[in-house]
């Protein structure tokens, strides 16, 4: 009895328990057969552990050729798309004007599009236009599906946007250009980093689009769709672990540099979607 | 002067994204309607001729992969709703210092590459592993039966990997609960259950609706799961279109193809939201009276 007014109160906690396990399991077999050592080409079974593909990580010069592409790919994207983000999401938030409701319904849309149906309309317009496919069709793919999720970040950060600052900025003489460089860029450059690193990462892990639009350039997940046949190798787990890795570690950084603006704004409790920026003690007076 | 450059100024800030993403992304779409209606082999050449045969041969060819991709992805939709509803209400509102870590916990799969994530899959369910020999000694898989290469993998695959899209949306709209409807539920003598059901769940079906969306668009048009965990037999849509545009070149039809299928997807969605959308209302109602 006692027992089952236990179970039933923590139900909810224990399925969601078990939910957290089955996101976990695949993760963990990933890192754990980076230390395995096949006989055959095939990773699957686990065979002894080794830290030779570990030491040997980079060393298939396909694999390096491969993530050095979708890395150059992945900054390239992102610098253009934030660029670009940013200021459509300027223009979206602080402007009225004739045409906002379709720039609007142009971002959404995109975000609302399956992969396959936007790699492959790319790929025809390249067909029709007899473009040979390679790293510059990579390129605008990407930063086309990378702009819409840009603005939404972005946007997210200047909803909140305190705007007495600016005009207190240009009430101190500060032209307008001066006031969007030194008062608002610092304030919306958390939201631009969030937008900057979505897109990087949505580059790096894109597989669909850039599949139909690579032509023979090779990326790190195109990589991995060529070698499915002839058995992937080790180091692909080897640099999937480090890759996780860098991603926690960055992570915990930004939260641990989000906790500490927070310390120093809490003189002035945050507004709801406000960037969390530190205000000096003399600013707070006049809020 | 200056009125008329401040008038400008938006369409300044809009010009390079909008330009591109016309250019990029809607003109394509025309690129690709025009060669869905032409008529040609690779060898001959393309010639545009309104051959809308292309998309009754299409649908007639491929119907199988058609009604796949749309079993498998409504599927995994809803496995992911039924595992991620319990999990996204636990950390909404019994997760208490824990959220964060949790919700950081959720979106980790993406941290690792899509293609190695449907990887780990292909160990898990592999003829050598541990779980298989479970099943077969439990009596759910027959003793020469497999995980790989069925339906079943395919969905387990898509439902995996588009679960934190699912969990997020549900999430952030049970976070913005106020509680205290649901406390005065309670106050009005409802059990645990009923206010549940009549305050807890309408509020939260926004986030049910964009989660539902958020894994169903992205489930029907992949291929990567059906080529990793599945055979042949299980081939989706995705599957004959990369097939067609990139070995065949079969470039009609496979734009023909794409365009029902993007169709077909606009509609289930249409029919989804007005579906959705009524519920939310009768929610509504339900808690006004």
């Amino acid at each position: 009895m006692r027992a089952g007014k236990w179970l039933r109160k923590r139900a909810v906690m224990i399925f969601a328990g078990i939910v957290i396990a089955y996101t976990l399991i695949p993760i963990a077999i990933i890192v754990w057969f980076s230390f395995n050592d096949p006989s055959g080409k095939y990773n699957y079974t686990w065979e002894g552990a080794t830290l030779e593909h570990w030491q040997n990580a980079f060393g298939l010069p396909e694999l390096n050729d491969a993530l050095l592409t979708s890395l150059r790919l992945a900054l390239l994207a992102t610098l253009i798309s934030t660029v670009i983000g940013t200021l459509m999401a300027l223009a979206l938030v602080r402007y009225q004007f004739f045409g906002r409701r379709s720039a609007n319904f142009l971002i959404v849309v995109p975000m609302a599009t399956p992969e396959i149906v936007m790699g492959a309309s790319l790929l025809s317009m390249f067909l029709v236009y007899g473009i040979t496919l390679g790293f510059q069709t990579l390129l605008i793919a990407h930063v086309m599906f990378c702009i819409s999720f840009v603005v939404v970040t972005v946007r997210s950060r200047l909803i909140g946007f305190d705007r007495s600052i600016e005009e207190a900025a240009q009430d101190l003489g500060a032209n307008p250009f001066i006031t969007f460089w030194r008062v608002t860029l610092p304030l919306i450059l958390p939201g631009i980093v969030a937008g900057a690193l979505l897109a990087f990462a949505l580059s790096v892990d894109d597989f669909i689009v850039s599949n139909f639009n690579s032509g023979t350039i090779v990326t790190f997940p195109i990589f991995i769709y060529g070698a499915f046949q002839r058995g992937i190798p080790v180091e692909v787990n080897v640099i999937a672990t480090m890759m996780f890795i860098l991603t926690l570690g960055a992570m915990a950084f930004a939260v641990w540099q989000q906790s500490r603006a927070a310390k120093l704004a809490s003189v002035r409790p945050p507004q709801e979607g406000e960037a969390l920026v530190p205000v000096p003690a003399g600013g707070a007076a006049a809020g | 002067m200056t009125t008329l450059r401040r008038r400008l100024v938006p369409y300044f800030l809009l010009f390079p994204g909008t330009f591109w993403l016309v250019v990029f992304f809607v003109l394509p779409m025309y690129f690709m309607a025009r060669l869905s209606l032409d008529t040609g082999t690779l060898e001959t050449g393309f010639r545009f001729k309104w051959q809308w045969s292309n998309y009754t041969d299409a649908l007639s060819l491929y119907d199988s992969q058609f009604l796949r991709s749309f079993y498998y992805a409504g599927a995994a939709t809803l496995i992911a709703l039924v595992i991620s509803y319990p999990l996204a209400y636990a950390i909404a509102f019994q997760a208490g210092r824990w959220k964060n870590a949790l919700l950081f916990i959720v979106v980790a799969p993406f941290f690792i590459t899509y293609l190695i994530r449907t990887l780990a899959w292909e160990t898990i369910l592999s003829d050598q592993s541990p779980l298989l020999d479970v099943l077969r000694s439990l009596g759910l898989v027959s003793s020469d039966g497999r995980l790989l290469a069925t339906s079943g993998a395919v969905i387990a695959g898509l439902t995996y990997n588009f679960l934190p899209f699912m969990v997020l949306p549900i999430y952030a709209s049970l976070e913005r609960i106020d509680p205290g409807l649901i406390e005065a539920a309670k106050d009005l003598y409802a059990s645990t259950w009923a206010a549940f059901r009549r305050v807890t769940l309408p509020l939260s079906a926004p986030g049910v609706v964009a989660g539902s969306l958020l894994t169903f668009i992205p489930a029907a048009g992949d291929y990567v799961n059906a080529f990793f965990l599945g055979s042949t037999n299980n081939h989706m849509i995705g599957n004959a279109i990369q097939g067609l545009y990139l070995t065949q070149r079969d470039y009609p039809a496979a734009a023909s193809l794409s365009f029902v299928l993007m169709a077909l997807i606009l509609l289930a969605v249409f029919i989804y939201i007005r579906f959705a959308g009524s519920e939310a209302l009768m929610g509504e109602e339900a808690r006004r009276a």
